[in-house]
């Protein structure tokens, strides 16, 4: 029996990072991203790097009809599905403040998107008695601050929905791991002001494997992001609502 | 495609450029970001000076282009994008019995790099340069156009875009034709050499596929040129291997550590580690190959100021009395690293501007401090006057008459670079340096 990994959003540096972890622990894999032809391009490296069956599939997170797809190519073996859920996008917060329709794409893209894709999934990983989902959240869910507030609220929706989940597939043996990555290296930082202790998105992917392995709740990454985060959360509110962090 | 503005150098760290940086994730973005402003792209920048610099300018960073595309088990032809490091092949498809035909003596060279630099291994005189096992390239050119290049197809731009430092366009992916491999290991002899003579003369009737001579630099006298020689052969039994995490140089070191003191004592526990009467190793091919990518980022053991690197080829016939100058002029200097490499290399490939030509190639690494512009003169001048060449790709104090002067093909290829990027929007820091380009 071979475990499937769906990773949904392979064409991330993160995404990508993951699949390729998988790939070496010789899972199948369905990756999943818009881009087609970059999609074939991953493929083929997840194959060449021990990967079992690698399918890929386009699909667009804004497009819920696109899932079903992604579902049945995961159900063509035995073993437990589990799924990586690295979609999500964030435009800055000023170009919210102009053009309030980008909040509905930001809060689809990285919410209400892959909300709906997991309750599809779910019945499906309750079926077999198993499998994990790892959804990437963000430290920035951890409190609203102006420079990605709209990013940061529908990352805290994506949390809680996590928690629930967590609750719902531990009942047949499942399990959700939240993960709060904090600055990762890749095209989303690039060139962006204020970064520091960035993480490669290889160090990631290796943390998020171990979070699955040792089936953990929730984790920052880079760890430290935990303190960190702490501090920034127990600033009062009358204080906070005075700071630009 | 946002670009990043950042100060950014070469290996040796000796140089700085300012500037505008893209690195790109899909082959989509890069072709945006050349469209929006074709530049030169570089890898890892593991090359010692300026050539993956474009001061005030901007430059495209490929190692997020990093997959495997295709592998063809019966013929070991590897597909790849250009990102993708000589580490990475070597780890991914050891297992498969398959291995890069040539490697550079740092696993974190990306493919594109290597083909750029025409990169040599410690098995040249036997297997040639990296460019002899390069089936086919897919460039990008300025332009935005897409062309896939191969001995037999565009073939002047194919020899011309071996060693031709990224001039001809951005090398996207290229087939190379890996080398069977029995195991992951290599059985290596080493044995100790007291003179240069020796030297030369073990180096030239070695028949081990494999070989490379450590050359003791701050050794003069009757000892100079001592060293150890390296010769190994692709094992047949596996090596077991151990999963050591590799450590790191966190910050810079003082100038203290490479004090002429510390470099001579360090070299005299080096050379006495290898027995008089030789040994003989079962090694993994990662530290056979790359020695030095243990410790990550070695190069800060150089300090802030950083470092240059002195590569040159002497043709066999004067290849002795050269060496022996040069050496004894590095040795007085008091500024050379603890190791010096010493090489063979075999006849010339099809590249242009390929470095490796039939000779001895020595290598040393020179802080970058007080006298070094003399020194590095006083040693490009001996190799010129001996037909020699220095390598483009450890080069950051050559001179232009110098580099006209060793590579013949030159004229040859400015016209085919000039077709390929009328505009020279690929020209970098070393290629304006050394007037690779020519007058336009």
């Amino acid at each position: 029996m071979t475990d499937t990994w769906i990773i949904l959003g392979a064409s991330s540096a993160m995404g990508r990072a993951f699949a390729r972890k998988v790939a070496g622990q010789g899972c199948d894999l369905v990756l999943a991203a818009r881009d087609a032809d970059d999609l074939a391009r991953t493929a083929s490296d997840c194959d060449l790097r021990g990967g079992g069956q690698v399918a890929s599939v386009t699909f667009d997170i804004r497009k819920p009809a696109g899932f079903q797809k992604i579902l049945d190519a995961a159900s063509t073996s035995d073993g437990m599905i589990n799924a990586a859920v690295f979609v999500g996008s964030m435009p800055p917060q000023s170009a919210i403040d102009t053009d309030p329709a980008l909040a509905e794409e930001t809060i689809n893209d990285s919410f209400t998107g892959p909300v709906r894709f997991l309750l599809a999934l779910a019945p499906l990983m309750e079926e077999r008695g198993g499998g994990t989902v790892i959804g990437i959240g963000s430290v920035a869910g951890d409190r609203g601050r102006i420079g990605n507030y709209t990013y940061g609220a529908a990352k805290a929706g994506f949390h809680t929905f996590l928690s629930g989940l967590r609750n719902r597939l531990n009942r047949s043996g499942g399990h959700v791991v939240t993960v709060k990555p904090g600055f990762v290296d890749t095209a989303m930082t690039w060139g962006l002001p204020g970064m520091f202790l960035v993480a490669t998105p290889e160090a990631v992917a290796e943390d998020l494997w171990q979070a699955a392995e040792k089936r953990r709740n929730t984790i920052y990454t880079p760890w430290f992001w935990r303190y960190i985060m702490l501090i920034i959360r127990s600033i009062p509110e009358p204080i906070f609502k005075k700071m630009s962090i | 495609m946002r670009w990043k503005e950042t100060d950014y150098s070469g290996w040796g760290r000796a140089i700085v450029a300012k500037g505008r940086i893209a690195r790109p994730e899909k082959l989509r973005d890069l072709m945006q970001a050349m469209a929006d402003t074709p530049a030169p792209a570089f890898g890892n920048r593991r090359s010692y000076g300026d050539e993956a610099l474009n001061d005030g300018g901007s430059a495209i960073d490929m190692t997020r282009l990093n997959r495997f595309l295709g592998f063809d088990p019966a013929t070991g032809v590897l597909e790849a994008e250009a990102g993708v490091t000589i580490a990475d092949i070597l780890r991914t498809f050891a297992p498969k019995g398959r291995l890069p035909a040539v490697m550079p003596g740092t696993g974190f060279a990306t493919l594109g790099g290597c083909i750029a630099n025409d990169v040599h291994g410690k098995n040249h005189h036997v297997d040639g340069s990296f460019g002899a096992h390069v089936d086919s390239i897919d460039l990008l050119k300025p332009d935005g156009t897409k062309l896939r290049i191969a001995p037999t197809r565009n073939k002047a731009l194919f020899h011309a875009t071996l060693g031709g430092l990224g001039q001809t366009g951005v090398i996207l992916s290229a087939r190379i034709r890996l080398a069977p491999c029995a195991s992951n290991a290599m059985q290596v002899r080493e044995r100790r050499i007291d003179t240069l003579g020796e030297f030369i003369e073990a180096l030239s009737t070695s028949d081990a596929r494999y070989s490379v001579g450590w050359i003791d630099a701050t050794a003069t006298g009757d000892r100079l040129g001592r060293g150890i020689l390296e010769e190994a052969e692709i094992s047949d039994t596996p090596a077991a291997s151990r999963a050591k995490r590799p450590a790191s140089v966190p910050f810079d070191a003082p100038s203290m550590l490479l004090s002429p003191m510390v470099v001579r004592l360090f070299n005299r526990t080096y050379f006495n580690r290898v027995p008089a009467s030789g040994r003989e190793a079962l090694r993994p091919m990662q530290t056979f190959f790359f020695p030095l990518d243990r410790l990550h980022d070695w190069n800060r053991l150089y300090g802030k100021t950083g470092f240059h690197q002195f590569q040159c080829v002497i043709p066999t016939t004067d290849a002795e009395p050269v060496l022996r100058q040069m050496l004894a002029l590095i040795a007085t200097s008091r500024q050379a690293s603890p190791l010096a490499v010493l090489k063979r290399l075999g006849p010339q490939g099809d590249g242009l501007l390929s470095f490796p030509t039939e000779g001895f190639t020595l290598a040393v690494d020179i802080r970058n401090r007080g006298k070094v512009g003399d020194l590095f003169r006083q040693l490009e001048q001996l190799s010129l006057s001996a037909g020699g060449r220095l390598y483009a790709a450890k080069d950051s104090l050559g001179s232009s008459e110098g580099f006209a002067k060793s590579y013949a093909r030159l004229p040859e290829f400015r016209k085919i670079a000039d077709q390929a990027d009328p505009g020279r929007e690929l020209e970098t820091d070393l290629v304006r340096r050394l007037g690779i380009r020519g007058r336009s």
